[in-house]
């Protein structure tokens, strides 16, 4: 998306700032009476500058969606900040959040479960407009939604039909339009491809480069699929049981990934392209741990081909570990082919 | 697939469409409407055609059976009763009342149970506990009992029967609606809207509503059927309509007394009653088997 | 004018028959390991399938005209995108279609029986020992009422007459084959005990029980996260290639295919529109559709955007007469709108090597092939 982009009015205001942000959910505790939380998202520091793109990128159970879920204020925080163009939205008031709302806005993964299957196009579109009266007369609410539906590339005729006579990318299309409604500055994009097929998902991703292009926009876009980081990604967070373990460009985190997580992952994504042969794959065993009992230290430890004794005891920063270097959070950062080679070994012996 | 299958495709296409029409109102369903429409005209224009008139006595024709001549000539279709009067004109009065009453119980209990489990099942947490637990307790105690109970109370009127019935269903109204609302509260559009900016208020009319209306159709017809049992019950009780309105549980109950000499004047009411329930009890049938919105494709 | 009857074209037409001639082998790297399938006959052969919904099958055409061998030691790929038939295909050899489905016209052979006309019973003798089915959800694929070793033993004792003993040792052999670790204990364990990739491990390892000649994986993998996707695969591959069996691997993901299979057949709105060695597609693909797709993956080589496919694929019912990718096809011509173009072998002049399979249903192949070797841009 960088090539298309043109700098944004203030070049580097940060947009959105998340510091050691912890969330997620409460199940029964054992006595049945205190509820306990569970960290889905366990201290996270994240920016977003205007007019950027930011992947954060896992599997499920890492953490990405409830990340998400707290910047919209679909989820309110254990802990931490998440500030908006300045405005901690933990301690705003509820007319100072839903201003916010306007600069702020969700695209979800499944467009037939995140749109109202009841309401026509038209309605979903402008929806926005009637909870925040003024920004654009009724009268003009016709002409605004042919306007938007036409900017995602969908014939305004569109704007009486119901969501069941769509196909899914005519649906994630109309479900853009409704995000772009109120000029978001910042748009959250949790897997908003994912459901797609793939000549749809291109057409999607194109159509997000283009709106970026011409309004702006940020994007901060949570996704497992490496294909379409790589593709759009300003920068790349990486994440793993609720905590990033790797930070830095696109082309750093793909192109020298220091953390063995973010290697596995490389090697493990089925690409088209490049097929990997099993002498330089990094094959992971097991699965990502429950985050109601993470393991301790290191929480990629117990899956991880690098593991010591001291990652058990002491969980690693996430810090760069040298100059010009870009950070990441293990105590051996940056040593990975060696050991790789003897997981696969291992693995093989196992099967 | 034959070159003739193929070039008939937009036909064949068609014949589909009007099959998936006739599909989704199966045709049992045309039949208990039918029925129901039947008893729907019965009761409006009935009265007006066939007048009954509850305090009239005709000792000289009582207890006629059915297709007997009075003596005035005219055919008592369904006989008369121990005072003489026309059946068929008591039940056309009668099944005014058992309408009314049915359809205004379903309406204020619906309307009360609708509110009550939209927002307990939106909101969760307290509303909905307390809600819920009232709503059970209510459920542990029998719901003819408890009608009884509060029929005694306020006495024979059709408001007020109006009102029992009503506060002995709003609980099953209040649980359909909360089992929607709370399925409805976790999708993703409702996180949308949300993100939008939209209150409460907002989401739980333009959004959690809509997708309660269909479930509680279906409740309502089923409870339709079964009021009209409750209504005739505490009529029969004498715990009902005032002894000057017809109604078919009063007419039931009337009858228990002549049941070895004229057996008919419980057995018409009863027929009546069960053709209409049985009726609406399909159309509730049809409703809940056409009612899933993701079957359109 | 009446489109011509496909499905006995194809018949008569020259089909890639992998089983009649000696598969040569392909001279790019990452195949030569397993060439086991060559001089054996298919485990299972479709023939001018064509499955829909409604009256004989016929008024809601879904698949149209399908041919598919599937030879043992080989593993062959059935892409497409949703709507495009895959699983139907593969549901149709396992005599599993949905309600309101049938086979309208065509064979469906298994182990060289035609299984038109089976019974319910005749399928369940088929099942597991002749095919076998590992599906998207492993839930949905265990009963979650009885333990998973319980589950497949249970199997052997019905199916093999397996004593309980005896039963109990295989079980716990075969679960540690598909690499449940400490099988002894899960075997003793109930579904949602086990986690999303172990239960995919138990799914395929009561899909091998009893030594199918065919495996067919509907999308196994899909529901799972990317590490624990590989895992999966290089399973499925190292069963495959130990047992010898026939697979059969349905997926939408161009890249899971790439690790696993060594043939692929593309589908499109019902149709096999390219099949061939997988190196022969993907490097030199000469359907636009395959080339579509290949396109739109983003490539790291090739930043700034991406080349979609336009439009949507047609839905079953509305497809357009002639070539039904016709209407997304920047190749398309008059022809193409009118005569819906047959599955034909390329010719030997096209480039790369020569192995007289890859064939495409498309009449501008040659325009595709010419395009993916950057000698012609299409206009």
């Amino acid at each position: 998306m960088s090539a298309t982009r043109t700098s944004p009015p203030v070049a580097d205001a940060d947009l959105l700032r998340i510091r050691g942000l912890h969330a997620g959910y409460t199940v029964p505790g054992r006595s049945g009476l205190r509820r306990r939380r569970v960290d889905a998202v366990a201290g996270v520091d994240l920016t977003v500058r205007a007019g950027q793109t930011v992947c954060v990128v896992g599997e499920s159970g890492c953490g990405k969606s409830t990340l998400a879920r707290s910047v919209v204020g679909l989820l309110e925080p254990f802990a931490g900040s998440v500030s908006f163009a300045g405005l901690d939205l933990a301690s705003a008031g509820r007319r100072q959040r839903r201003r916010v709302a306007h600069d702020l806005q969700m695209v979800f993964q499944d467009p037939y479960t995140s749109l109202n299957p009841r309401m026509r196009v038209a309605d979903i579109v402008a929806e926005g407009w009637r909870i925040h009266r003024g920004r654009v007369a009724p009268g003009d609410h016709a002409a605004e939604v042919a306007r938007l539906l036409d900017l995602v590339g969908l014939d305004p005729s569109y704007a009486g039909h119901r969501l069941h006579e769509l196909s899914g990318g005519q649906c994630q299309r109309v479900s853009i339009a409704r995000a772009l409604a109120l000029r978001p500055r910042l748009v959250v994009c949790d897997e908003a491809v994912s459901a797609l097929d793939v000549s749809v998902r291109a057409q999607i991703l194109n159509l997000l480069a283009d709106l970026q292009g011409e309004l702006g926009i940020a994007y901060l876009f949570i996704s497992h699929d490496l294909d379409v980081v790589r593709h759009i990604a300003d920068e790349v967070a990486v994440m793993y049981l609720g905590t990033i373990v790797e930070r830095g460009t696109a082309a750093q985190v793909f192109g020298d990934p220091q953390h063995p997580y973010t290697r596995a992952l490389l090697s493990a994504a089925p690409s088209v392209r490049d097929r990997p042969d099993s002498a330089t794959e990094v094959a992971l065993t097991g699965e990502v741990p429950s985050p109601a009992a993470p393991p301790s230290g290191c929480r990629f430890r117990t899956r991880c081909p690098l593991a010591a004794d001291v990652c058990a005891t002491e969980a690693p920063g996430l810090r760069a570990r040298g100059d010009g270097e870009h950070p990441a959070a293990c105590h051996f950062a940056g040593q990975g082919a060696a050991a790789a080679a003897s997981v696969e070994a291992a693995e093989e012996k196992q099967a | 697939m034959s070159s003739t299958a193929a070039a008939d495709r937009p036909a064949a296409a068609r014949t589909r469409s009007a099959l998936g029409a006739a599909r989704r109102v199966p045709v049992r369903v045309w039949i208990g409407g039918g029925v129901l429409a039947l008893f729907v005209l019965a009761a409006v224009v009935g009265p007006v055609l066939h007048p009954y008139d509850p305090v009239a006595t005709d000792l000289p024709n009582r207890l006629l059976a059915p297709g007997e001549r009075t003596e005035a000539g005219a055919v008592a279709w369904l006989g008369t009763d121990q005072m003489g009067r026309d059946l068929l004109a008591n039940l056309l009065a009668g099944s005014r009342i058992s309408l009314l009453v049915a359809c205004a119980t379903v309406l204020v209990g619906g309307a009360v149970g609708l509110v009550v489990g939209l927002v307990s099942g939106y909101f969760g947490g307290w509303p909905d506990t307390i809600a819920s637990r009232v709503g059970d307790i209510q459920l542990a105690f029998p719901s003819i009992l408890l009608a009884i109970l509060l029929a005694g109370v306020l006495g024979p009127s059709v408001t007020n029967i109006v009102v029992t019935l009503a506060i002995t269903r709003w609980v099953v109204f209040a649980r359909v609606a909360r089992a929607s609302a709370m399925a409805t509260r976790r999708l993703d559009f409702v996180d949308s809207a949300r993100v939008l900016g939209a209150g409460h208020i907002r989401i739980m009319v333009r959004h959690v509503l809509p997708s309660c209306w269909q479930p509680l159709l279906v409740a309502a017809t089923v409870q339709v059927g079964l009021v009209m049992v409750a209504e005739a019950s505490l009529s029969f009780l004498g715990l009902g309509v005032p002894v000057d309105t017809s109604s078919w549980g009063a007419t039931v109950s009337v009858g228990r007394d002549y049941l070895g000499s004229a057996w008919w004047i419980s057995t018409m009411p009863a027929v009546a009653l069960a053709l209409v329930v049985t009726a609406v009890g399909v159309i509730g049938d049809g409703f809940r088997d056409v009612s899933d919105p993701r079957s359109r494709i | 004018m009446p489109v011509p009857d496909m499905g006995g074209e194809q018949r008569a037409m020259p089909v890639p028959d992998m089983s009649g001639e000696q598969r040569a082998m392909p001279s790019t790297a990452g195949d030569g390991a397993r060439t086991t399938g060559a001089e054996r006959s298919p485990a299972a052969r479709l023939r001018g399938v064509h499955i829909g919904f409604g009256g004989r099958g016929d008024e809601l055409p879904v698949v149209r005209g399908v041919d598919l061998d599937l030879v043992p030691g080989r593993v062959t790929a059935l892409v497409g995108e949703s709507g495009s038939g895959k699983s139907l295909t593969a549901l149709a050899l396992m005599g599993l279609l949905p309600a309101g489905a049938r086979v309208g016209a065509g064979s469906v052979e298994i182990d060289g029986r035609d299984t038109a006309g089976f019974t319910d019973a005749q399928w369940r003798r088929l099942r597991g020992t002749k095919v076998a089915m590992v599906f998207q959800d492993p839930m949905a694929a265990l009963n979650p009422s009885f333990t998973v070793g319980w589950q497949i033993a249970e199997t052997l004792r019905r199916r093999r007459g397996t004593g309980r003993r005896a039963a109990r040792e295989q079980t716990v052999e075969l679960m540690r084959t598909v690499g449940i670790p400490d099988a002894e204990h899960k075997y003793r364990e109930y579904p949602h005990e086990f986690s999303g990739g172990m239960r995919q491990r138990a799914v395929i390892a009561m899909a091998l029980t009893l030594d199918p000649a065919v495996l067919l994986a509907d999308e196994p993998t899909t529901a799972l996260d990317v590490t624990v996707q590989a895992q999966i695969l290089r399973l499925l591959a190292a069963r495959q290639a130990d047992t010898g069996m026939a697979m059969l691997l349905v997926s939408h993901d161009l890249g899971v295919v790439a690790r696993v299979a060594q043939d692929v057949a593309v589908m499109y709105a019902g149709r096999i529109v390219e099949t061939g060695a997988l190196d022969d597609v993907y490097t030199s693909p000469a359907h636009p559709y395959t080339r579509g797709l290949l396109d739109a993956v983003p490539d790291p080589a090739r930043p700034g955007r991406l080349v979609p496919i336009d439009g949507q694929p047609p839905a079953p019912g509305h497809r357009p007469a002639g070539c039904a990718f016709a209407p997304r096809c920047p190749y398309a011509t008059e022809t193409c709108r009118t005569d819906d173009p047959p599955l034909v072998p390329l010719a030997a002049s096209r480039p790369g090597p020569a192995t007289g399979q890859h064939s495409v249903a498309c009449h501008h192949s040659d325009r595709v092939l010419a395009r993916a070797t950057g000698t012609e841009v299409p206009s």
